[in-house]
């Protein structure tokens, strides 16, 4: 392994991406060279290193100085001081308190890391980083120590579930692979995160893809596989490249391959990509596109571990599920065990999103409640605005209201509430939010990913969208909530998968803590989060206005009339209530009413 | 009436294109004894052309030895897939759900307004591509627009013209 007195981390995010990450790389690859530094200072691809606001930006090791805020221009005199003379340069530094670095300073204090340790940590283009922070040395006892059952029996103990979201004991659906008396055996993971508003996985392929692959190579050992796919959606390219690196070079190491640590054991890794179909995560979707086929999902049974990929046993599990596996190994089921709830151990990665002060990527253990999440990773709500609910689960999952804030964040007590952990995407809401319109947001979602295999999910998605698209429209019916219910109940009990027998959750929850949103739009023609374009209608105050003419000039239908310096009018007939003119007045000068 | 494959080939077709039908066979012929070949190939063919026009289709299943509607089937099952040339450059509206509450509706109601078509639609002189995409995973960003392969993230409605204004003015160029 080649030394190098530093290590330079450049964030190329998407996000810094779009600042010029890879220009900063680029001046900084230059300038190292032309000062005689390339051998001596590694310049290093990572994910998030802050929450790109200040991007692009780099950090350096082992001296842990955050850099932001750069340009090209910076880089040569960032060199010359810092990795020429060891002088920090401090006008570019970011203070500790304005890092809002989530994942590489020291986790909020009830964040615990376990999945994301690595990541933002090491280079994940580089599998002797990963072998530098313990890596591949489960896999090493495994294979010279433990037998596959007993593989099987530690990851029991500690009591791993499935983090795909249905919480499935992992080592339960090895041992039922394992006891298939058919030959060969194919172990899945499913990196198909298609949950709006969830990117942890995307995270850890991105950051740390040897964590995974090493948790695939040990599970394929206590199942006997020969054979594993991993499949990526196609919305994540750079996760595709960092994994088929990574895998080409564990091949290298001999960590794939035939004959692995010199035992009779083989087997090697693939990755497939998908092509943008939602319901491809659902397991035996998944199974068919792999195969080149539709990603229609099939019954069960048999289910995968008797006949999944080529008619084979087959084992699927999420990216974070193989990725506590080399930790749980290493550490010991006890350890994992101690984390957690009764029937939830461990610690959940979740992807914060919404109207919160601090969004990003978390690891929390499990039966943390709602409320620490929400104010205490998340730092409240944003704008110090009202909590109005808390989105979990994925499009399948439900709508929380405050009620539930205290309630623990585990697999039993998230289905009970009528939600469910799903893959671990969390949308917070404001009160400026319209629940009504947020069902059929997540209505339209599904309806439109629906395979069309099954009638209840096809129809029946469908004539829910209708139903809940001419609420937001003013035009609801006596009996439609009532008409919401039956249905849901009926697509819920008669669909064939779990896309379709969660489809209508966005719709039961929120009919179930909301249901007074609905009454106000179907009988009272009134929006009370102001958000449906047919019951608001937008004006303008005649107190604040300043005549300045930001708002008609914006107006994307010419709705907005008046002359300079007087005051403006908003003419309803014309507006169609898309909200510029009140996002580009800078006067407040425009309400809804 | 033609069978589908007595079809004349368009003369714009990649099929009819040496340059391309040679890219194309490399990609059948690399991939061709892969199990479940047809997902990866497509792929491959949508990525490196661009689209996968009926006759590119057609010629799949032949030497596939897979009948032509398995090869549509999956072609019209996933989005990914366009079966026509897109415009040079590409927009993309987020529609994860954390951009949909910070604002989207805004921001295609804009797109619109400047570039006077639909998402789904290019403009008519073939540069830009307007489409609504599933969630990026750049949440922490909301709302994000994706214009060719940069994201941009936390987009204002009226920032959306100047960030527009490379890919048009990329286009007066090349006309």
């Amino acid at each position: 392994m080649k030394y190098y007195r530093t290590h330079v981390l450049v964030c190329t995010d998407p996000e810094c991406r779009a600042k010029g990450a890879y220009e900063i790389m680029d001046a900084l690859q230059d300038e190292l060279v032309a000062q005689g530094l390339i051998d001596e200072i590694q310049v290093l691809e990572t994910p998030r290193i802050g929450d790109c606001d200040q991007g692009p930006e780099l950090l350096v090791y082992p001296d842990a100085v955050h850099y932001a805020n750069l340009t090209p221009d910076d880089i040569p005199y960032i060199v010359e001081e810092h990795f020429l003379k060891g002088r920090i340069a401090q006008k570019f530094v970011v203070q500790e308190t304005a890092a809002a670095d989530e994942e590489l300073r020291a986790p909020t204090p009830k964040e615990v890391r376990v999945v994301l340790r690595n990541c933002g940590k090491i280079d994940p283009e580089n599998i002797e980083d990963y072998i530098a922070e313990d890596g591949y040395m489960a896999l090493a006892k495994v294979m010279t120590e433990m037998t596959p059952e007993q593989v099987i029996d530690e990851v029991g103990r500690s009591g791993l579930r499935g983090r795909g979201g249905a919480g499935f004991p992992a080592a339960k659906k090895w041992q039922l692979c394992r006891q298939v008396a058919d030959n060969p055996k194919y172990i899945i993971c499913n990196a198909d995160e298609g949950d709006p508003g969830a990117f942890m996985n995307r995270r850890v392929l991105e950051g740390d893809p040897h964590s995974v692959i090493e948790g695939m190579i040990i599970a394929a050992y206590a199942i006997g596989a020969s054979q594993g796919y991993i499949y990526c959606r196609a919305e994540y390219p750079i996760a595709v490249r960092t994994l088929r690196i990574a895998i080409q070079q564990a091949r290298e190491m001999g960590f794939l391959g035939k004959n692995i640590f010199e035992s009779d054991f083989s087997f090697d890794l693939e990755v497939r990509v998908g092509a943008g179909a939602f319901v491809c995560g659902e397991e035996t979707a998944l199974i068919a596109s792999i195969e080149g086929r539709r990603g229609e999902p099939r019954p069960r049974p048999p289910f995968p571990a008797q006949k999944g990929v080529w008619g084979k046993p087959t084992s699927n599990n999420n990216v974070e599920t193989y990725a506590n596996v080399p930790q749980i190994i290493l550490k010991g089921a006890s350890w994992f065990a101690s984390m957690g709830t009764e029937k939830s151990k461990g610690t959940k990665t979740f992807a914060l999103a919404g109207d919160l002060k601090h969004t990003g990527l978390i690891e929390v253990p499990l039966g943390i409640t709602l409320r620490e999440i929400v104010y205490e990773v998340g730092g409240g709500i944003k704008d110090d605005k009202g909590f109005k609910a808390i989105q979990t689960g994925g499009p399948m999952g439900g709508c929380l209201p405050a009620e539930y804030l205290d309630m623990p964040v585990d697999y039993e007590s998230l289905a009970a509430a009528g939600s469910m952990m799903g893959s671990g995407g969390m949308v917070v809401m404001d009160e400026e939010t319209c629940m009504v319109d947020i069902a059929r947001f997540f209505m339209e979602f599904t309806q439109d990913e629906s395979c069309g295999k099954c009638t209840p999910c096809r129809v029946g998605t469908r004539r829910l969208l209708e139903i809940l698209e001419r609420i937001c429209n003013g035009e609801g019916q006596d009996g439609d909530i009532e008409l919401l219910e039956k249905l849901s109940q009926e697509i819920r009990t008669n669909s064939l998968c779990g896309l379709g027998q969660g489809a209508p959750n966005p719709v039961i929850s929120t009919l179930k803590h909301f249901r007074h949103e609905y009454e106000a739009h179907i009988y009272e023609h009134r929006c009370p989060a102001k958000v449906c374009k047919a019951l608001i209608r937008y004006e303008i105050l005649p107190e604040f206005c300043t005549g300045c003419t930001v708002c008609a000039r914006n107006c994307p239908v010419n709705a907005i009339s008046g002359e300079r310096r007087q005051t403006h009018h908003i003419d309803p007939d014309v507006c169609v209530r898309c909200g510029i003119c009140m996002q580009v007045c800078n006067f407040n000068a425009i309400v809804i009413r | 009436m033609l069978k589908l494959n007595e079809r004349p080939i368009p003369a714009n077709d990649p099929i009819a294109n040496p340059e391309q039908k040679m890219l194309i066979d490399q990609i059948l012929e690399a991939n061709k004894h892969t199990p479940g070949a047809t997902m990866v190939i497509l792929n491959e063919l949508q990525s490196k052309i661009g689209f996968v026009s009926e006759a590119m289709q057609q010629y799949v299943a032949e030497q596939l030895h897979v009948p032509l509607s398995r090869v549509h089937g999956v072609i019209s099952f996933y989005s990914f897939f366009t079966t026509s040339p897109r415009g040079r450059h590409t927009i993309k509206f987020c529609m994860g759900t954390a951009c949909y509450v910070g604002g989207m509706p805004q921001l295609i109601e804009k797109a619109k307004q400047v570039l006077g078509i639909e998402p789904g639609q290019t403009t008519p002189d073939g540069n830009i591509t307007l489409e609504v995409c599933r969630c990026v995973g750049a949440c922490s960003q909301a709302p994000v627009l994706v214009l060719d392969e940069t994201i941009a993230g936390r987009v204002r409605p009226n920032k959306l013209p100047q960030l527009i204004r490379p890919l048009q003015e990329d286009g007066k160029a090349k006309e």
